[in-house]
């Protein structure tokens, strides 16, 4: 029912992060339309492989947008191009043309080495995430989960912070390197809910400097994270987390 | 076979096991727990909270997973929710029931006390997750806001939008990341666990893999936890993510831990069809769909065969001609039946030709009804999520008005298809979670405990967190509470080489075979046989056929495998071969235990044993037990089995019935 | 110092010295257009602000916080750059959201420098500098005669039209700085967003109107 597409692949090769890299091309033909693109990678790889060559590498895990392995740059947007936000596993062969050329890189940045191809390391996520990503508590004897109450309308803002991914797709856009965008949604929700208002201040200042030391760049406001997150987090985000930051700096 | 199975289930009533346990346990005083090492495998619900609270009680703990971050694990996927007994919404609501539900919802096959302890600490799982900025639904009024979930009839669902799994998982990966930063934690990302190491008849260890550098490592501790979920990719294509594998099971279940009820396959009855050869994975609609969604095929044959060849639309089927199947043949639970029903329903629909795409294996799902009912607004709020996933993937908007006809409004009407989703069978435990090796524990998806033959939806989230939060900090120090005088261990020891031996000669050998398939290729034919013969409808001979074919399987996989690129270094390919060895072991495992199993139960499904309605029929006397198999020594032997019989005290055993 | 050396407390520097350049652009726009309408009336205002001491410390303020702003700009794109990491993508998209002017501040605000540096030597080394040298006719005319030296630049096109490219740059530079300032001190949210934008916008339109209104003004009629 649907037309198939042919196009010209053209990916990146890169064998370590001391590695220079290079594209690799392969005329794609007859795709369906209904091939999500990572199960058009899969039909590379296996080509690749019944040619006796190493499969293209790269992550994904879920593939239902959730699990925010995936991390493709393509054609110049990270996830690629869709209406709505979405990952690159929720990217459809239908969305390309005939004949086009489809250029997929790796998340470029100096916070996300290359480990090999496309496969990037994110651990600088995690760790900024272990600085003050988290309520501090004990599993065992919290009080009833109704006993403090918060307005539907803050739950809801909480939850769409929390909505979050952690894919890097802001880092990977950002002409800055910056990695504002994922830290203040990780602020935000805890800021916006009453169980994160203890520690609010530490964890601004610990998340911030833990970004800093990693060498993720400053954010110069440019809106880029937000116009590519699959997850449409808001730089209102960002908004806060300033505001939470200058706020704690300023009682110190 | 005469073993006799110790389950451990403390003494006296139902309701006072757990309660009773806990206060006569041993512990461990703070100092020794410093001295005790904890390796715990798998950072989903299960394995992030069990790491992140033994490390709070200061257990000095290994946590290891194969992604690139603990947040990655498949736990995120959970769309719908989490259950527990709270009864905030005041409709009759009690940890009894909730106890009860989840019993006849795995259609009498699961252990009594660990269902009930399981139903008793769900409350404090939900105040544990508000505690750590969980952000669950809420009323105006700021109250936690509940939805209703098939197999109950109260409302006692918590949900974060359609992303309850992350929410969840973000705050167990929030609670790890609080250790890690303490130091009780230490984390170990890309790296999978290849081997369990035993000494003098304990687990004692794991050997793993680095997956960036492609070596191999070792880990020593007192005590090793399993939290490494199902084995639902043994059938190549299902819901789960595509790095989800049973090897850490299957390895322990090569070490000697039994392995229970391996028949028990949950198929989710909403899942986008399958489309064609090329498709990777299923993709599931959340089952909280058929809160608000009707489920339908033609009630006329030609419509049918209409819809097969692609001449009419589903919104060309007037009211009076559509089946709505589940409303006719369960007409107390309707579309809320419990996931095995409403997945056998659809079978049997498609199987009769009243299948609705063009492969004749979908059913539909529509929301005209409601949306004429509450509104679109209404409908977008609570699935405008869905409805966007179910666009992008399929090109079709169910949100969108398609047709009227004499004054009715017909919507788009979603596909749907029953789909691999989650597997109830497990590593076998006992009610401390310890498995049949000492010093081994299995939690989560990964072990076989609380679901009997089916899982109700909501109740995975429960018992992954049950497991984590609040069983095994507790249970672990039973065990451990005698292994204070034990120092750690050197992992020069000659049982760590052995292993590493055995498995890097488990690597060369696959590197070495320099055949001409590739692994997906060998995996999709597995899958493909599964499906087939161990799918949802099983017959004697059909499970035969099956194992024949399974070692086909493998000795295709053992002669013709290929594997390119070379042990150093990231190697996906290498990765997913040591992963399809042990599918196939699971393959053939699932396949025994079906044939064994003369009934229908739950997930369980042959077709031999039906009622003329159809309906699975049960046989107690004879198949009220565990089925827990024995590994023998090399995967061409076949498993021995043991049973583990079911003792219910609180609960009398009946057939499951939904209509009434 | 956090405003040193944390991310946010850089921005915190560029911002608020960012509004403070705005404010006294404000101010500067507001006494020019008094040259539109009266020669007397402005050149009293460039008496008061000659070499008085209240206006050399402002003066100085003013430069310090020019350099500021510099120092910080350069800082921050260093590091930034450090942070893109080595290799550059081969294909980009712009998504539609994002401003152009938003990527480009610095090669605005570069822009804005040199058209700084211009404006200071035909105004102010001739006026305030002047003064302070003691030299009051150094630039031709009297030092406080500042719509003598309007007419004067402005009766060359050249100048005339080096002035209107540096009020674009600056309307650019303005337009983004203005809500951007905003956003990095936390004055900002899904709502105020937008209302942001709306008034930097139209703000930082008036201003650079005022100043072009004059310069043009001047160009065209030399002063009639």
């Amino acid at each position: 029912m649907e037309k198939n597409i042919s196009f010209k692949l053209r990916y990146w090769r890169q064998n370590g992060p001391k590695d220079k890299g290079h594209f690799d091309e392969r005329e794609m033909k007859d795709i369906p339309g209904d091939t999500s693109f990572l199960e058009m990678l899969d039909i590379l790889n296996e080509q690749l492989v019944e040619e006796g060559k190493e499969p293209f590498v790269f992550d994904h895990d879920c593939r239902e947008g959730i699990c925010g392995m995936c991390s493709l740059y393509i054609n110049g947007t990270p996830h690629g191009k869709t209406e709505r936000g979405a990952t690159t596993c929720q990217l459809y062969m239908r969305k390309f043309n005939d004949g086009d050329t489809i250029t997929v890189e790796p998340w470029r940045s100096a916070g996300f080495p290359v480990i090999k191809d496309c496969m990037v390391d994110r651990t600088a996520f995690d760790k900024i995430m272990q600085a003050g990503g988290y309520v501090t508590l004990r599993a065992g004897q919290p009080q009833d989960a109704n006993a403090i109450l918060i307005p539907k309308q803050n739950a809801d803002e909480a939850m769409d912070c929390a909505s979050c991914i952690g894919c890097g797709a802001c880092v990977a856009a950002c002409k800055n390197g910056s990695a504002m965008l994922f830290v203040s949604s990780k602020v935000s929700q805890l800021a916006l809910l009453p169980q994160g208002r203890p520690e609010a201040a530490r964890r601004a200042k610990a998340m911030i400097a833990k970004m800093d030391e990693l060498g993720f760049g400053n954010c110069t406001n440019t809106r880029a994270c937000e116009a590519v997150c699959p997850k449409n987090e808001s730089i209102a985000n960002i908004a806060r987390l300033n505001r939470e930051f200058i706020k704690a700096k300023l009682n110190d | 076979m005469t073993k006799i199975i110790d389950s451990k289930i403390p003494e006296g009533p139902i309701a006072e096991k757990w309660t009773n346990y806990k206060a006569h346990q041993k512990l461990v005083n703070p100092a020794n727990k410093r001295r005790l090492d904890i390796i715990v495998v798998g950072t989903g619900l299960a394995g992030a909270s069990a790491a992140a609270s033994l490390g709070e009680m200061g257990f000095r703990v290994f946590n290891f997973c194969i992604q690139d971050s603990p947040r990655r694990a498949h736990s995120i996927a959970a769309q719908g929710g989490i259950n527990a007994a709270k009864n905030y919404q005041n409709d009759g609501d009690s940890v009894y029931r909730l106890f009860y539900d989840t019993v006849k919802g795995g259609d009498y096959r699961a252990r009594e006390a660990n269902v009930y302890r399981l139903a008793e600490v769900s409350n404090a799982i939900i105040d544990q997750c508000v505690a750590q900025g969980v952000p669950f639904a809420r009323e105006y009024g700021g109250m936690l806001a509940n939805r209703s979930f098939g197999g109950a009839q109260v409302s006692r669902t918590f949900y974060a939008k359609g992303q309850t799994g992350q929410q969840l998982l973000l705050g167990a990966y929030s609670s790890l990341s609080c250790q890690v930063n303490a130091g009780t934690v230490k984390l170990y990302t890309r790296y999978e666990m290849m081997d369990l190491v035993m000494i003098d008849g304990r687990a004692r260890g794991i050997i793993a893999r680095n997956l960036v550098t492609g070596k191999l490592e070792r880990f020593a501790a007192h005590a090793v936890v399993i939290a490494t979920g199902g084995y639902g990719n043994t059938y190549f294509l299902s819901t789960n993510a595509m790095g989800c594998n049973c090897s850490a099971a299957m390895q322990c279940y090569r070490k000697g831990a039994w392995f229970a009820n391996p028949a028990y396959v949950q198929i989710h009855p909403t899942c986008i069809p399958v489309h064609g050869d090329k498709q990777s994975k299923l993709t599931l609609m959340s089952e909280s769909l058929r809160n608000d969604g009707r489920i339908w095929v033609p009630k006329k044959i030609e419509d049918a065969k209409a819809l097969q060849a692609g001449t009419k639309k589903g919104s060309d089927i007037p009211e009076e001609d559509r089946d709505y199947y589940l409303e006719r043949r369960y007409p107390a639970f309707g579309n809320l039946v419990p996931r095995d029903v409403a997945s056998r329903a659809a079978k049997e629909r498609c199987d009769k030709g009243f299948g609705v795409n063009n492969t004749g294996l979908a059913v539909f799902l529509d929301f005209s009804e409601s949306i004429e009912r509450l509104g679109i607004d209404v409908v977008l709020q609570r699935y405008g999520n869905l409805f966007d996933m179910y666009e992008e993937i399929t090109d079709v908007n169910p949100g969108e008005l398609a047709k009227e006809i004499n004054g009715v409004k017909y919507y788009n009407p979603m596909m749907i298809y029953p789909a691999i989703h989650y597997t109830m069978g497990g590593i076998w435990v006992d009610y401390e979670l310890q498995t049949s090796i000492k010093g081994l524990f299995a939690i989560g998806e990964c072990n076989f405990s609380d679901h009997g033959a089916n899982r109700l939806g909501a109740s995975a989230l429960m018992q992954g967190l049950a497991d984590g939060y609040f069983v095994l900090p507790y249970t672990i120090q039973n065990y451990l509470a005698d292994q204070i005088t034990v120092p750690r261990f050197s992992t020069d020891l000659p049982e760590f080489a052995a292993a590493e031996k055995d498995v890097q000669s488990r690597i060369d050998h696959l590197m070495g075979i320099h055949g001409k398939r590739s692994v997906d290729s060998i995996h999709k034919e597995l899958g493909h046989i599964m499906w087939e013969y161990v799918g949802m409808g099983r017959t004697e001979e059909g499970l035969k056929t099956a194992l024949v074919r399974l070692k086909e399987i493998r000795k295709e996989f053992e002669s013709n495998l290929f594997v390119p690129g070379s042990k150093e270094g990231v190697n996906v390919e290498l990765e997913k071969a040591l992963r399809l060895n042990d599918f196939i072991t699971m393959g053939e495992l699932i396949a025994y235990d079906a044939l064994n199993r003369n009934e229908s139960c739950g997930g369980h499904f042959r077709e031999e044993y039906q009622t003329e309605e159809g309906e699975a029929k049960r046989d107690d006397e004879n198949y009220f037990y565990v089925a827990c198999w024995e590994y023998q020594g090399s995967d061409d032997k076949a498993p021995v089995l043991y049973k583990e019989p079911l003792v219910y005290e609180a609960i009398k055993v009946q057939t499951r019935n939904y209509k009434s | 110092m956090w405003l040193c050396d944390s991310s946010i407390g850089r921005k915190v520097v560029m911002s608020v010295t960012g509004i403070a350049l705005v404010l006294f652009l404000t101010f500067h726009a507001s006494m020019n257009v008094v040259a539109l309408f009266s020669a007397e009336g402005y050149n009293m205002i460039c008496e008061f602000l000659g070499a008085n001491w209240y206006a050399v410390v402002a003066t100085l303020g003013l430069a310090a916080l020019v350099v500021i702003h510099i120092i910080y700009a350069f800082w921050l794109t260093i590091q930034n750059r450090q942070a893109r990491g080595n290799n550059r993508y081969d294909v980009t998209a712009k998504p539609e959201k994002v401003e152009w002017a938003s990527q480009n501040m610095l090669v605005l605000g570069i822009i804005v420098v040199l058209g700084l540096a211009l404006h200071l030597y035909n105004f102010w080394y001739n006026m305030m500098f002047a003064e302070l040298l003691g030299q009051p006719y150094l630039g031709g005319l009297h030092a406080a005669d500042g719509y003598g030296y309007i007419v004067q630049t402005f009766s060359q096109p050249l100048f005339t039209v080096l002035y209107v490219i540096w009020l674009a740059a600056l309307w650019f530079h303005l337009t983004h700085g203005f809500w951007s300032a905003m956003q990095t001190l936390g004055w900002s949210g899904k709502i105020w967003f937008n209302r942001w934008k709306v008034i930097g916008n139209i703000y930082s339109t008036i201003v650079i109107l005022m100043f072009l209104v004059v310069a043009l003004y001047f160009s065209c009629c030399g002063g009639c």
